[in-house]
C-alpha cells in the first residue's frame, strides 16, 4: 500500500502542478508534494526493514533492501531538493530569467522526474525500468532548457541525443534479455520480471546474455555519464537550473546505476560468476576507472563552477561502478555508502553554489570570490562540501573511498595507483578553485534575501554523522543490499 | 533452393520480403537530401514494420501483435508523418540537408555496417526458436543504418528521423527475435516514444527561436577547449 | 532438333524485328504523359527505312574502323538478343547465354563504338567517349553483381537455367531478387542511355553522352546503331524479364506455351516500356558528376542483394 503512495504522490503533484503551477504557492505546493513522498517512502521502508523483500501486484513491483534504500534516498533528496528550489526558482523569477509559465513547466516535470525515477526503482519489470528511464530523460530535457539560452539549448539536445541513444541501446539490451528469458520462462509479461529472471538465472544462455549485458551497461552507462559516454553530462548540468543539476547528479545517475547493476546480478548468474572476476565486473570496472581518471584530468581545466561539479560527479560515479565491478561484500557495501556520500554530499554542493551563482550573477569561477565575507553561510557550506566531496576526514566520503581503495588494493592492485593519482589531481584541481571562492578578496554585494541553507546543512550532518558512525541497523541494512549484488 | 526456403510458408516469404525492404529504405533513407523525402521514407518505413507485424501475427498465432502493429500504424505511419510534415511546413526548412560526409561514402560505411550487423546476429539468431529468426540480422542492420544517419546528419530533424528509425529497428528486432516484447513494454516504449516526439515539437520551435535555424551547427559552443 | 533450331530462328529474328516497336511504344507513352501528340508507334521502322534509303556521307578522316563499326555494333546486339530466353527456354545457343558471357558482348559493341567515336576525332565524339567509358566502367560491376545476385539462387550463371528455376519450380519469394531488380533497372537506365544519366531526347551536345558518339553518322550506319540501340533496348527489357518476372517464358520443348508466351512477352515489354517512360517523366536527368553516385548506390543495391541472400535464403 505505501507503495502506491510512493509512486502515486508525485505523480498527482506532477498532475497538479500542470494546471495550478503557475500559481504563487506552487512552490510550497511542490515541497508539500515531495514531503508526503518522503513520508510514504519512510513507512515504505520501515515496512522492508521489518518484514524483509516484498512483491506488491502480483510481482510487477519488487521492493528489497537494495532498492528501497535508493527508494529513501530519492525521496529524502527530492525533498529538501525542492526546499532549496522554494527561494531559488524564486529569486530567479524576480530576476526575470524565468516566467509563470516555464515555472509551472519546472514545477510539473520536476514532479514527474522524481515518479518516473521511483518507478524505474521500484518496478519488477525490466522493460518497465527502460520505459521510466527513459521516461525520466524526457521530463528532464525540457527543464534542461529552461533558460532558452542558446547554450541551454545546445545541452539539452545533446542530452537528449545522447541519452536517446544510449537508451536505445538498453532497449536492445532489455530485447535480448528478454530473449534469453523467454525460452526458460515462455513468453508473456513474467519473462521480464527481474524476480522470475533472478530465479532461472544459471539457465540463461550465457553468451546471449552477455552481449545483452554489454549493451545495457553502454545503455544505462550513457546515463549514469561513464566515460567515454559522459558528454551530455556537464553540460546537463552548467546550463540547466540549479536544482535540476541537483537531482540529476544525486538521483538520476544512482538510479541508472541500479539499472546496469540488477543486470549485472543476471549476468553473473548466468556465467557462474558472482565473485568479480566475470566479464560483467571487468567491465564495469574498466569503464569506471576510465571515468574516475578522464574525469579528475578534466576538472583541472574547468571555468564553470557548476560543469566542474558535474565532473566531479563523473569521478564519483565512476568510483561507485569500480566499486560494484570488484563485486565482494566489502566493496558492494563500499560501493552503496559511497553513492549514498555522494548523493547527499553533491547535492548539497550544488545548493551552496546555486546561492553563489545567484549572488555573483555568474557562474565563472572567476567571478566568484571572497563569499566568506559577503554570504558566510553560502561559504562555509560551499566550503564544508567541498571538503566532504573531496574525501576528508571525517565525513562519510572518505570512509567509503577508504573502504573502495583498500579493497582494490587486495584484489586489484594495479587499480590503486590510477585510482590514487586521479583521486589526488581532483583534489588539488577542485580546492585549489573553491578555495579564492570562498576565501579570495571581493567585491560582490551581499544577498538581499536570506539563502534556504537548511538543506545544505542538512545534508553536510548526515554525511558528517554517518563518517564519524554507522548506525548498525543501516550498516545491516547496507549489508543485506550488499549480498543482493553477489557479495 | 535450399531446404529453408521450400520450409517456409508464404506469409513469411513476404515477411523476408518486407524485411528487404526495411533494409533498402534505411539505405534510401541514408541518401536521402530533402526532409519531407526522409519524413515520406519514414512512414514507409512504419507502413513495412506495420505489415510484416500483422503477418507474423496472423501465421504464428500471437494475437498481442496485433496491437503492436496497430500502434505502429496509428503513430509511425499517420501520426508522426503528420506532425512532421506540418513541423516542415510550419518551420519552412525542407531545404537539401548536405549530409556531414558524402553520400557515396556514407553508403559504404553503411554497406560495412550490414556485414558487421549480420555476422554479430548469425548466431544470436541460431538459438532463436522463432520462424523469423532470419530478419534479426536486417533489424539490427537497420538499427546500426541509423545510427549512422544520426552521426552523419547535421540538421535536428533528420537526426530525430534516424533516432525513431532507430526504435523501428529495435522494434522490428524484437518481433524477429520473441515475436515481440510483453505487450505492457511496447505500449511503455510507444509512450516513450510518443512524448519523446511532443517534446521535440516544442524543442524545435525553442531552438528555431533561439538560433533562426534548425541547423546544429550553430550548436557547438559547448566544448572542451 | 530441327524444331529447336526453327525456334532458336524465330526467336532472334522476333527479338529484332519487335525491338523497333517497343522503341516506338516508350516513345508513345512518353509523348502521350507529357501532354503532347504521340508519334505513331510504328515511327522508329519509318525512321529506319528513311535511313537505309539516303546515301551515306562520310568524314575524310574516317578509317575502315569506323564503317565496320556499325555492323559490328548490331551483330553484337542481335546476338544477344537473340539468345537471352524471351519466348523458349533451353533453346539450341542456350548454353551461350550465360550471363557474364552477355556482359563481355555487351562490353565488345560498347568498345567498337567507343574507338569509332574517337575515330573521327572531333571533339563531342572523344567528348562522349570518354563519359561513354566512365559510365559503363562504373555500371558494368554493377551489373555482375545483379547477376551474381540471381545466379547464387539458381547456382549457374545460365540464363536458361536461372529462368527454370524461377519459373518452373515451386513459387519462392526471394527478398534479394528486389534489391537485385532495383540495382537492375537502375544499370539499365544508364546503360541503355535513358534519363536520369543520359537523355535521348537531347539537341544539346554538351550535356550528351550517347548521342555525342554518333554524331557523325548517317544513312545506313546510323539506321543500324539506332537499330542496334532499339535492340539494346530489347535485349536488357528480356534479362529484366528472365530474372525478375520470368513467368510465361516455354518451357524446354514445350510448343504448345509457345502462343501464350508470346502473349506473355507482349504484355510484359508493354508494361515495362509504360514503366520506363513514367519514370523517365518524373525524373531528371542528373549532372554527370553524379552519375558515379547513381551507379555506386546500384552497386551497393546489388551488394546488399548478395548479403540478403545468404541472410536469409540461405
Amino acid at each position: 500500500m505505501e507503495l502506491y503512495w510512493v509512486l502515486g504522490i508525485p505523480l498527482a503533484g506532477g498532475l497538479f502542478l500542470a494546471l495550478w503551477g503557475s500559481r504563487e504557492h506552487a512552490p510550497e505546493i511542490n515541497a508539500l508534494f515531495s514531503l508526503l513522498t518522503l513520508i510514504a517512502a519512510g513507512l515504505l521502508t520501515a515496512r522492508i526493514v521489518e518484514e524483509g523483500p516484498i512483491m506488491v501486484a502480483d510481482g510487477w513491483f519488487f521492493i528489497d533492501s537494495f532498492n528501497v534504500f535508493l527508494v529513501a534516498l530519492t525521496a529524502f533528496v527530492a525533498f529538501t531538493t525542492a526546499l532549496f528550489s522554494r527561494p531559488y526558482m524564486r529569486i530567479e523569477r524576480e530576476h526575470g530569467r524565468l516566467t509563470a509559465t516555464r515555472l509551472r513547466l519546472y514545477h510539473s516535470s520536476y514532479q514527474i522526474f522524481i515518479a518516473a525515477m521511483l518507478l524505474a526503482l521500484t518496478t519488477n519489470n525490466m522493460g518497465i525500468l527502460w520505459v521510466s528511464m527513459e521516461g525520466a530523460t524526457l521530463a528532464t530535457v525540457l527543464l534542461v532548457s529552461l533558460y532558452r539560452t542558446p547554450a541551454s539549448l545546445e545541452a539539452a539536445w545533446k542530452y537528449f541525443i545522447l541519452c536517446g541513444v544510449g537508451i536505445a541501446q538498453a532497449l536492445f539490451g532489455t530485447i535480448l534479455l528478454y530473449f534469453a528469458a523467454e525460452k526458460i520462462l515462455g513468453s508473456g509479461g513474467t519473462a521480464l520480471l527481474w524476480t522470475h529472471l533472478n530465479g532461472v538465472k544459471e539457465q540463461l544462455e550465457p553468451t546471449v546474455l552477455q552481449l545483452a549485458f554489454v549493451f545495457l551497461l553502454v545503455g544505462y552507462g550513457t546515463k549514469v555519464g561513464l566515460a567515454p559516454l559522459h558528454n551530455w553530462l556537464p553540460d546537463a548540468h552548467a546550463e540547466g537550473p540549479t536544482p535540476i543539476s541537483a537531482v540529476l547528479s544525486g538521483l538520476l545517475l544512482n538510479v541508472a546505476l541500479y539499472a546496469v547493476m540488477r543486470s549485472k546480478v543476471l549476468v553473473d548468474g548466468a556465467l557462474g560468476t558472482g565473485d568479480g572476476n566475470g566479464m560483467a565486473g571487468n567491465l564495469m570496472m574498466g569503464f569506471g576507472l576510465l571515468s574516475v581518471v578522464v574525469a579528475a584530468f578534466l576538472i583541472k581545466r574547468q571555468t564553470d563552477v557548476k560543469r566542474m561539479f558535474a565532473y566531479s560527479s563523473i569521478e564519483h560515479m565512476g568510483l561507485v561502478t569500480f566499486a560494484f565491478g570488484m563485486g565482494g561484500a566489502v566493496a558492494s557495501f563500499a560501493g552503496l555508502l559511497h553513492m549514498t556520500m555522494h548523493s547527499l554530499t553533491k547535492s548539497a554542493i550544488f545548493f551552496a553554489v546555486g546561492h553563489a551563482t545567484q549572488s555573483a550573477g555568474t557562474q565563472a569561477m572567476d567571478g566568484i570570490r571572497g563569499l566568506i565575507r559577503t554570504n558566510p553561510t553560502i561559504g562555509w557550506g560551499l566550503m564544508l562540501g567541498t571538503i566532504a566531496i573531496l574525501g576528508v576526514p571525517p565525513f562519510g566520503v572518505f570512509a567509503s573511498e577508504f573502504l573502495i581503495i583498500t579493497t582494490a588494493m587486495h584484489q586489484h592492485p594495479w587499480a590503486t595507483p590510477f585510482l590514487l593519482i586521479a583521486l589526488g589531481v581532483a583534489f588539488a584541481s577542485i580546492f585549489g578553485k573553491v578555495q579564492p571562492m570562498v576565501f579570495g578578496e571581493t567585491t560582490l554585494p551581499r544577498l538581499p534575501y536570506q539563502p534556504a541553507l537548511m538543506p545544505v546543512f542538512i545534508h553536510l550532518g548526515l554525511v558528517l554523522m554517518l563518517g564519524l558512525f554507522v548506525p548498525p541497523y543501516l550498516a545491516d541494512w547496507y549489508r543485506q543490499a550488499a549480498a543482493l549484488l553477489g557479495g | 533452393m535450399t531446404e529453408m526456403d521450400t520450409a517456409l510458408t508464404y506469409p513469411l516469404q513476404v515477411v523476408n520480403l518486407l524485411a528487404a525492404l526495411l533494409l533498402l529504405i534505411s539505405f534510401a533513407m541514408l541518401s536521402q537530401r530533402r526532409v519531407v523525402g526522409l519524413i515520406t521514407l519514414f512512414a514507409w518505413q512504419g507502413a513495412a514494420l506495420a505489415l510484416s507485424t500483422a503477418i507474423v501475427a496472423w501465421s504464428t498465432g500471437q494475437h498481442h501483435l496485433y496491437y503492436s502493429a496497430a500502434l505502429t500504424l496509428a503513430l509511425k505511419v499517420i501520426a508522426m508523418p503528420w506532425f512532421f510534415y506540418r513541423l516542415v511546413r510550419r518551420l519552412d526548412v525542407d531545404r537539401d540537408v548536405e549530409p556531414m560526409i558524402n553520400i557515396p561514402t556514407t553508403m559504404l560505411i553503411g554497406i560495412a555496417l550490414v556485414i558487421f550487423a549480420f555476422n554479430l546476429a548469425t548466431p544470436i539468431s541460431q538459438m532463436a526458436g522463432t520462424v523469423t529468426r532470419a530478419t534479426l540480422g536486417i533489424a539490427m542492420a537497420s538499427v546500426l543504418l541509423a545510427f549512422l544517419m544520426m552521426i552523419t546528419r547535421a540538421k535536428a530533424i533528420p537526426q530525430v528521423i534516424g533516432f525513431l528509425a532507430m526504435e523501428n529497428g529495435l522494434f522490428f528486432a524484437a518481433t524477429s527475435a520473441t515475436y515481440g516484447m510483453p505487450l505492457v513494454v511496447e505500449l511503455g516504449v510507444a509512450l516513450d516514444v510518443m512524448v519523446a516526439v511532443f517534446v521535440l515539437g516544442i524543442f524545435f520551435f525553442q531552438i528555431r527561436e533561439t538560433f533562426d535555424s534548425l541547423d546544429l551547427k550553430h550548436m557547438e559552443k559547448l566544448k572542451e577547449k | 532438333m530441327t524444331t529447336g533450331i526453327l525456334l532458336q530462328i524465330t526467336q532472334t529474328l522476333l527479338a529484332i524485328l519487335l525491338a523497333p516497336l517497343l522503341m516506338g511504344w516508350v516513345n508513345q507513352c512518353r509523348a502521350w504523359l507529357q501532354g503532347r501528340a504521340a508519334p505513331p508507334i510504328t515511327q522508329p521502322y519509318r525512321v529506319l527505312r528513311k535511313l537505309f534509303h539516303k546515301d551515306a556521307v562520310i568524314a575524310h578522316d574516317a578509317s575502315p574502323l569506323f564503317r565496320f563499326a556499325p555492323y559490328m555494333i548490331f551483330a553484337c546486339m542481335a546476338l544477344a538478343a537473340g539468345i537471352v530466353p524471351t519466348l523458349a527456354n533451353d533453346l539450341p545457343f542456350s548454353p551461350a547465354a550465360d550471363v557474364i558471357a552477355l556482359v563481355g558482348i555487351f562490353a565488345l559493341a560498347r568498345v567498337f563504338l567507343a574507338l569509332a567515336a574517337m575515330d573521327i576525332g572531333t571533339s563531342f565524339g572523344s567528348l562522349g567517349a570518354r563519359r561513354e567509358m566512365l559510365v559503363s566502367f562504373l555500371a558494368e560491376p554493377a551489373l555482375l553483381m545483379v547477376f551474381f545476385t540471381a545466379s547464387l539462387i539458381s547456382r549457374s550463371t545460365e540464363l536458361p537455367v536461372i529462368v527454370e528455376a524461377l519459373a518452373h519450380k515451386e513459387f519462392v519469394i526471394y527478398p534479394s531478387l528486389a534489391f537485385a531488380a532495383v540495382a537492375f533497372w537502375m544499370v539499365s537506365t544508364a546503360e541503355n542511355a535513358r534519363i536520369p544519366i543520359d537523355n535521348p531526347t537531347t539537341h544539346l551536345e554538351l550535356t550528351m553522352i550517347h548521342e555525342a558518339m554518333i554524331l557523325e553518322y548517317s544513312a545506313r550506319h546510323l539506321a543500324l546503331i539506332e537499330w542496334a540501340v532499339a535492340l539494346k533496348l530489347f535485349t536488357y527489357s528480356a534479362l529484366g524479364i528472365a530474372l525478375f518476372v520470368p513467368w510465361g517464358i516455354a518451357p524446354a520443348g514445350d510448343l504448345a506455351a509457345l502462343p501464350l508466351a508470346l502473349l506473355a512477352l507482349v504484355a510484359k515489354m508493354a508494361v515495362g516500356g509504360a514503366g520506363l517512360s513514367l519514370l523517365e517523366a518524373v525524373s531528371a536527368k542528373v549532372r554527370l558528376f553524379r552519375a558515379p553516385e547513381f551507379l555506386g548506390t546500384a552497386f551497393l543495391l546489388a551488394v546488399l542483394g548478395m548479403l540478403t541472400h545468404f541472410l536469409l535464403e540461405v
